[in-house]
């Protein structure tokens, strides 16, 4: 007879856990730490997320699984994989969050509760990590809980300020009806099929009884719609603004790039590995969806007004909603066609993390002398700081996709491309004139850094010390800088990360 | 000419595309000790002289060494693989149609360079009104010229793509910030209409290299659209003609070309006219012939009656701009002629035939040569009277410029003549070939159509010459001027260092075409038979 113990494989569960453990032990150690060393526990984050990553390398040949049934059916499903897909994923989710702890270690030390902030970083993180590798539907709701809700504390984390408060309570309660909504779908799903595995769910759906059909069909559909929430997708993109912009800034990095992340690979997971045989429906929802938020997202980001106060972090906002429109289009496209084009996604996800924790790691340290962080705050930013004005110039042109942002071109390219392989040429000409709306706020923004600033140096005595220029943390030095080599070592060899888009990743 | 071993010419090509990035990389960091100059921006000018002359230099040396003997083989090619996931290979390679345009291309980028540098040094004597630093001027220079230089150098879809938007930044900012009255919505309405243009081609480049597999221009030519269906092929060419039309500019797609050179300073004026524009119609007959010869039988007809109706439109807003009083600005009448010669060009590429795509290529460089000569005249004109408005210029009988500045208004006449396609200059031999072209079109398409397109396109030199001949009334010629009027400097020594070999070529191609003909030629004959020669 059988052992019916799973057995668990540490190694390849240790990303997420490790982080998880680290989360626990800086909570655990804020209580003994003396509040003039708080800063520790920052270090000690940083660190564990290090470590975290560094766990990754054994996985990388992408073939380990654990929490596996044991065989007595055919198929074999596990709970927890860590396949390519996983891996990159994973890569993307705790590089994202490194980025973040290094852009908020001086916040810590000013403005935020030090061990509750790195806690609950930490723990989203894990969460984060948790969900790519997740292959069962519960899993999926667990881990997608685990990333959300210390996510909503975040948001909330600065005290006293209404709308830090306000901003958190729109971000809940959009988000548990999203979780909401999911649960009733799974549970849909779950009656329909009998299973909770996504590879056993898949094979389960095309021999549903005729009078499931329906419970099926509608498990589906809430499924998907639970996790459009999450990505922020039109019509479900309206918390996303006032979210970020009540949320401490690196927080609001943070969800644009690890929060969609986990959005997206909920997405991927539920349509491509579970719900395989119902692509004809999905499929042009999620085309239709990909239209609408990269045309709303766009639009919205045109309109915003630069010399309006959080006018830099609305943009990026906006910007975000529009490029997690560019990301659903590789995912509509795998519906089409039989090749894998979830690589494209992948890619261009890993392009959008570098370059947009990049973008608002600028506007961190612009913020810092311009709390009000308007665009028109960073008029003239090249004659004050030439590198940082270049990086940003050099982020914000990959977000539009034009050289010197080659790697933004190529990852346009690469989803340009899916979109054509799978014939879908409406969608593919919707985002070609999307492009050059994005063009036009990208490029006015780049243009303003190099404008000559307001105050003409002649008229300023020169004596007197210019009143902008404050020392920039290093943490922050660091975060703009490693995006920024990453971004130029991206654009000199794309095959790092476009490499995904070519072979199968799960 | 002379014998240089294939790794130099492989190594030459490179340097020419990418020796110019490296130029504007350096340019915005400080001068190194030993090369500071006079000034940070006298050193930085210098700089851009040094590298784009490296570059001219570099060109020139490759024509040399470049096997005249089979110009329709692609020489000098280096072939390595740079992302493996989407198929692309850097490769590069020159034939006898990327040759002159590789040349044209460093010339002009050098002599804007050189007449830079040199303006700065003259007006140290006379200070302005401080414009924004040079370094940033230099840098983008040169990064637009290895754009250029890339997009003729290239032999694969996706890194033609690549260089094709590599020029839209740098000349978005040139226009921006070193441009006159009215830059910041000619500069807009120049990126975004070429940026749309770009994306649906983008689009079409994709459609052919997923449904053929490959990417590579060279294999694709060889194929001859043999491998794609004809469907797809209207669509590819669809999607790729409206791409390089917008750049070209093909009529009615021009409108942001007007506005554009209008606003931009002279040397942007220069490359605009004498590079940029050359991107669509080599794209055109690099891409668009040989990969989907079905599709642009299609569409060659509808080119065509787009080309003459642009030949003619042209023309007739440059007689509407030249009236009196009708307020025409010289930078815009030229760059509406621009829209003229450039629809000789697409005729000739319409017709697809042997004759018709080498005059297409002869006009491109003529154009390429002149067009540049006139922005250089007419940038020159406007710094002398702060203005290229026609109406103040001449005033109530004419400008005089062969009284008041006689050699800067024989250039100017010489210029206008050559423009208008004298024999016996460059601008001559490519519309003669491209109507030539017409009177006798390819298989397939129709004769009587192409015939009708070639009278209209005849009518359309009478028309450019008769508003060309009209500036030069107005311009050069002219009444004795109201006396207390300051005086004017005629041709700077600079200038002529500048101007005269745009001079010469102009009249080196006039009488030798050969020179040029040979080169295309033989690659022509290759293309359009499908890699068989």
């Amino acid at each position: 007879m059988t052992s019916l113990v799973q057995s668990v494989d540490w190694l390849t569960i240790a990303p997420p856990t490790l982080t998880a453990v680290v989360a626990v032990g800086v909570l655990v150690a804020d209580l003994f730490v003396p509040a003039a060393r708080k800063q520790l526990l920052g270090w000690i984050a940083i660190g564990g997320l290090v470590a975290a990553l560094a766990l990754l390398v054994p996985l990388r040949a992408g073939d380990r699984s654990t929490f596996c049934l044991t065989p007595d059916t055919a198929l074999r499903a596990c709970s927890y994989t860590a396949d390519h897909f996983t891996v990159v994923i994973q890569f993307l989710v705790l590089g994202g969050a490194l980025v973040t702890a290094l852009l908020s270690l001086a916040d810590t030390r000013e403005k935020l509760p030090a061990g509750e902030y790195w806690f609950l970083l930490l723990s989203s993180a894990a969460g984060a990590a948790l969900l790519p590798a997740a292959r069962d539907l519960a899993t999926l709701v667990v881990a997608l809980e685990v990333a959300s809700l210390p996510a909503f504390a975040l948001v909330g984390l600065r005290r006293g300020d209404r709308m830090s408060s306000e901003a958190a309570l729109k971000f809940f309660l959009s988000s548990v009806t999203a979780t909401a909504v999911t649960l009733l779908g799974v549970s849909f799903v779950y009656a329909a099929t009998g299973t909770l595995h996504l590879t056993e769910v898949a094979q389960r759906l095309t021999e549903v009884p005729g009078q499931l059909e329906i419970l099926a069909q509608a498990g589906v559909v809430l499924t998907l719609v639970g996790f459009a929430f999450k990505t922020a997708a039109v019509p479900f993109h309206f918390w996303v603004p006032d979210t970020y912009v009540g949320a401490p800034l690196p927080v609001a990095a943070y969800l644009s790039v690890v929060g969609k992340a986990v959005g997206f690979t909920g997405v991927i997971l539920v349509t491509v590995v579970a719900f395989p045989s119902y692509a004809d429906v999905w499929g042009p929802a999620l085309a239709v969806l990909a239209a609408l938020t990269m045309t709303v997202g766009n639009v919205a980001a045109l309109r915003q007004v630069s010399t309006r106060a959080w006018s830099a972090v609305r943009l990026l906002a906006w910007s975000s909603v529009a490029q997690a429109g560019y990301l659903l289009v590789p995912i509509a496209a795998a519906a089409y066609s039989s090749d894998d084009q979830i690589g494209a996604t992948v890619a261009y996800a890993l392009m959008y993390a570098v370059v947009n924790l990049g973008a608002f790691a600028v506007v961190v340290l612009v913020a810092r002398t311009h709390p009000q962080a308007r665009i028109s705050d960073f008029r003239g930013l090249y004659a004050e700081r030439p590198a940082a004005a270049l990086a940003l110039g050099f982020f914000l042109l990959n977000l539009a996709g034009l050289p010197p942002g080659i790697i933004g071109l190529f990852a346009k390219v690469t989803v340009f491309s899916a979109a054509v392989d799978a014939g879908l040429g409406w969608l593919a000409v919707i985002m070609g004139v999307n492009v050059v709306i994005a063009l036009y706020y990208y490029l006015r923004w780049t243009a303003l850094l190099f404008q000559t600033p307001e105050t003409a140096p002649g008229t300023a005595p020169e004596g007197e010390p210019r009143t902008a220029r404050a020392g920039v943390p290093t943490p922050v030095t660091l975060a703009v800088s490693l995006t920024a080599v990453a971004g130029v070592v991206l654009s000199g060899y794309p095959q790092i990360a476009l490499r995904f888009a070519a072979n199968s990743l799960f | 000419m002379i014998d240089i071993s294939e790794s130099v010419m492989q190594f030459l090509l490179a340097l020419i595309v990418a020796g110019p990035l490296v130029g504007a990389v350096a340019a915005l960091l400080p001068a190194p000790p030993g090369l500071k100059g006079k000034s940070p921006d006298q050193a930085v000018l210098r700089h851009g002289v040094l590298v784009t002359g490296v570059i001219l230099l570099a060109a020139i040396v490759l024509a040399l060494g470049f096997d005249h003997a089979h110009p329709s083989t692609m020489q000098a090619t280096t072939d390595i693989s740079w992302i493996h996931a989407l198929g692309v290979r850097i490769h590069l390679g020159v034939d006898g149609i990327s040759l002159p345009l590789l040349l044209l291309t460093a010339l002009l980028s050098f002599l804007c360079a050189l007449y830079s540098y040199f303006k700065q040094q003259h007006q140290r004597l006379t200070p302005r009104a401080a414009g924004p630093s040079p370094k940033a001027f230099v840098a983008l220079l040169l990064v637009l010229e290895s754009g250029t230089l890339a997009t003729f150098a290239v032999l694969d879809l996706v890194l033609f793509f690549l260089a094709f938007e590599t020029v839209l930044i740098p000349m978005y900012f040139l226009i921006a910030r070193w441009g006159g009255e009215g830059r910041r919505a000619a500069s807009w309405k120049f990126i975004l209409y070429t940026l749309l243009g770009s994306v649906v081609m983008l689009l079409g480049l994709l459609l052919i290299g997923v449904k053929a597999g490959t990417f590579d221009m060279v294999a694709l030519a060889t194929d001859n659209g043999r491998g794609l269906t004809t469907s797809v092929q209207v669509i590819a060419v669809l999607a790729i003609g409206l791409g390089l039309a917008v750049k070209t500019p093909m009529w009615p797609l021009h409108s942001w070309l007007p506005d554009a050179h209008t606003a931009a300073p002279t040397v942007g004026s220069v490359l605009l006219a004498g590079v940029l524009l050359k991107m669509g119609t080599y794209g055109f007959v690099r891409i668009v012939l040989p990969i989907a010869p079905d599709g642009m039988r299609t569409f060659a007809p509808y080119l065509a009656a787009f080309a003459v109706a642009g030949i003619i439109y042209g023309s007739l807003a440059c007689l509407a701009l030249v009236r009196p009083g009708s307020k025409g600005d010289l930078k815009r009448l030229i760059a509406y002629s621009s829209v003229g010669h450039m629809g000789f060009v697409l005729l000739g590429i319409a017709t697809m035939t042997p004759t018709g795509v080498n005059g297409a290529l002869f006009a491109n460089i003529a154009h390429g040569l002149i067009t540049g000569l006139l922005f250089f005249l007419v940038g020159a004109v406007k710094d002398r009277y702060g203005t290229a408005d026609l109406d103040t210029l001449a005033g109530a009988t004419g400008a005089a410029l062969y009284g008041r500045a006689p050699r800067l208004g024989a250039l100017l006449a010489f210029a206008a003549v050559a423009s208008l396609g004298l024999p016996g200059l460059a601008g001559f031999w490519g519309e003669m070939l491209a109507l030539f072209g017409a009177f006798d079109p390819a298989e397939g398409l129709s004769r009587p159509a192409f015939l009708t397109f070639m009278a209209i396109g005849a009518l359309g030199t009478l028309l450019t010459a008769a508003y060309l001949l009209l500036v030069v009334r107005r311009v050069c010629m002219g009444g004795p001027r109201p006396a207390g009027e300051a005086a004017i400097a005629d041709v700077q020594g600079y200038e002529v260092a500048a101007w005269s070999p745009l001079v010469a070529l102009t009249v080196l191609a006039g009488l030798w075409p050969a020179v040029l003909l040979g080169l295309t030629d033989p690659a022509v004959q290759r293309l359009l038979a499908g890699g068989k020669s």
